[in-house]
């Protein structure tokens, strides 16, 4: 590139304003679509993100299933099929609350999100961007998870379609609502230091309480109390109505699978998650 | 020693010489000023740190805003960048409230703060060529590379570049939309020697294509090099505004005629430096005076003198209250005293900066 050197009054000046400058920003649908291809590149290449939300809950699947609990659960369902039904639910909220909430922490820590802010671009392209991201990391997980527990640990697929239908709105409306909440709760932490120390825990806390690593009816009432309020339990409940034999609802704490209630509860965490969000959505660290 | 030139090192800033009167340059360019401000005010905690600030910025001009760390110049640029409010006055940039952006406004400014970060896992290319999706008209990539220097480093992981060559990546990322005004906040802070040039040729470039700038920087050649004005701004106030080249008014009359005896070194401050060398010459008749100088104040000498005063002045309520005073007395050489010798110069901290070649055996 050639540099003039000339006084600022030169030629170059009396052209006047770069008529390119009048082009209109493009549309946020077009950032939105770019931003989502650059989130997928972002997360295969973050080795964290891979590790702790990708892979996770095929390690705890490998792990589950290679201990032999002995027996079986009520319904004569076994403790890996049960525990593949869990495992799907965490998957979806580690990869969409744990996975995002911590990121967008850290990028707003970072300034990138200011860079952003500096461009004018809409936050709603920078969110679609994420979701995207994460709808289509869930379901690649998903299908790599229910693979490894067909073929590995004889966890059968989901038996008809009225079953995979369930599959496929239950991880919908679980993706939406992890994702909303994960939006939500990055605005949490001070900083990305924090951002762990406060996300993770809630992920934890939550995973023992609705069933994911014990089989939810044996859990004390209290916890199940508080677990019914957040979306991982009925998310959790859910998965088991797809990968367990209908007769096994019998043996939920309600006798049924309830899934009018978890989707309506579901659909509720995804309009709080938005409303914080638009609420209180920040480009910058607090100050 | 038989001078009879000589005067304080301290030249006092004219209450009335040039403050507040913001000059033009370029003659009269006839545009809209790119940025207005009047009676900006900003508070933080009850504390005023921007305090009834007035200026206004035309537009193709390329404006440097100089002041100490904490002067408060970025959170100035900040509400005129829409990302701060702001809690009193009146402010257009491109016509437009900052404090109520839109997207139409925002593309047609370039910011390149110190805030911003830009994701580690990226490519340096990969990274400009994602971001030309947020513009209308774009630079191209390659050209936009090569303008900030990365060519070298255009495969390289963000995560692997140096604090310099960061900060070249943000300039890129700030002129990638052609923007009309640009905000550089420090721009070459972290960069090295040959960096700054680069930068300097792209600001230089910039402004030919009619870009307006507004600058803030800590390296007052920058400040003369890139600027049509410059503003100095402390504690919150503008405490002058002047065309670069007539920026520090009286203070800009000075002179410091340095020279050696021996193991003495002498530095005498005056207005009349010819005289001065006059009866140095007069006294030797022959052989060569030591390192015979003649230094004109730098803009950073003005700037810190500025600053100095400003701090001096710290018990009177507003630079902008002052009263027109008569003129300083001791700016004018004097006809008494010993010849400021070199300890006054490092007393005075005022940098030596080898503006002034040194004549010796030409």
């Amino acid at each position: 590139m050639t540099v003039a050197t000339g006084p600022a009054t030169g030629p170059a000046a009396a052209r006047g304003p770069d008529r390119r400058r009048a082009a209109a920003p493009p549309s946020a649908a077009r950032i939105a679509r770019a931003r989502a291809a650059l989130e997928l590149r972002l997360y295969v290449r973050a080795r964290q993100a891979m590790v702790f939300s990708f892979f996770y809950p095929i390690i705890m699947l490998v792990i589950f299933g290679s201990i032999d609990m002995g027996g079986t659960v009520a319904g004569g369902v076994t403790y890996v099929q049960y525990f593949t039904a869990g495992i799907a639910a965490t998957g979806i909220i580690l990869n969409t609350f744990q996975q995002l909430g911590i990121r967008i922490a850290n990028e707003r820590d970072a300034g990138e999100l200011a860079r952003l802010q500096a461009l004018g671009t809409p936050a709603i392209s920078y969110l679609a961007g994420k979701a995207a991201q994460v709808l289509v990391t869930t379901v690649a997980q998903l299908a790599l998870l229910v693979v490894v527990a067909r073929y590995a640990f004889d966890v059968p697929f989901p038996v008809d379609g009225a079953h995979w239908l369930t599959f496929a709105w239950v991880t919908l409306l679980g993706t939406l609502a992890g994702t909303a909440l994960g939006f939500a709760v990055s605005l949490l932490p001070k900083s990305a230091k924090n951002a762990d120390t406060i996300i993770v825990p809630i992920a934890l806390v939550l995973q023992f309480f609705s069933g994911v690593f014990f089989v939810y009816t044996d859990l004390p009432g209290w916890m199940q109390a508080i677990a019914s309020v957040f979306p991982l339990k009925w998310l959790t409940q859910g998965m088991r109505s797809v990968f367990l034999p209908d007769g096994a609802a019998s043996a939920e704490v309600a006798g049924s699978w309830e899934h009018g209630r978890t989707a309506l509860i579901l659909a509720v965490w995804v309009v709080v998650g938005i409303a914080i969000c638009a609420r209180s959505f920040r480009w910058r660290r607090a100050s | 020693m038989l001078l009879n030139t000589v005067s304080t090192k301290r030249w006092t800033l004219e209450p009335n010489s040039r403050l507040f009167r913001a000059g033009r340059t370029g003659g009269d360019r006839g545009r809209m000023p790119a940025i207005e401000i009047s009676a900006l005010r900003k508070i933080y905690d009850g504390r005023v740190v921007v305090h009834d600030l007035d200026l206004a910025i035309e537009a193709g001009e390329c404006f440097a805003l100089l002041g100490p760390n904490g002067a408060g110049k970025t959170t100035t640029v900040e509400i005129l960048e829409g990302f701060r409010s702001r809690d009193g006055g009146h402010v257009a940039v491109l016509g437009h409230d900052p404090a109520k952006p839109d997207r139409r406004w925002r593309s047609r400014i370039g910011v390149v703060a110190q805030t911003t970060g830009a994701a580690l896992d990226l490519g340096v290319a990969e990274t400009i060529r994602h971001f030309a999706a947020y513009h209308g008209a774009p630079r191209p990539a390659d050209e936009l590379i090569e303008a900030v220097g990365l060519t070298e480093k255009a495969g390289s992981r963000v995560a692997d570049l140096s604090g310099g060559q960061r900060r070249r990546l943000d300039v890129a990322l700030g002129v990638q939309g052609r923007p009309e005004l640009l905000f550089l906040d420090e721009p070459t802070t972290g960069l090295d020697p040959q960096g700054r040039r680069q930068l300097w040729e792209l600001v230089t470039r910039l402004r030919a294509e009619g870009t307006t700038i507004l600058l803030t920087t800590h390296y007052l050649d920058e400040a003369a090099k890139l600027s049509d004005r410059v503003g100095v701004i402390a504690h919150g106030r503008l405490l002058e505004v002047a065309p670069t080249a007539e920026f520090g008014g009286d203070l800009r009359a000075g002179a410091t005629v340095h020279w050696r005896t021996g193991g003495l070194v002498h530095e005498v401050a005056t207005r009349t430096p010819t005289a001065l060398v006059r009866d140095l010459l007069a006294e030797t008749p022959d052989g060569e005076i030591e390192d015979l100088e003649i230094r004109r104040p730098t803009l950073e000498d003005i700037y810190l003198e500025l600053l100095a005063t400003a701090d001096g002045d710290t018990v009177r309520p507003a630079a902008s209250d002052r009263e027109p005073g008569p003129p300083s007395q001791s700016s004018s050489p004097s006809q008494s005293g010993l010849p400021a010798e070199s300890e006054l110069a490092s007393e005075s901290g005022l940098p030596r900066q080898p503006r002034t070649a040194t004549r010796s055996w030409s």
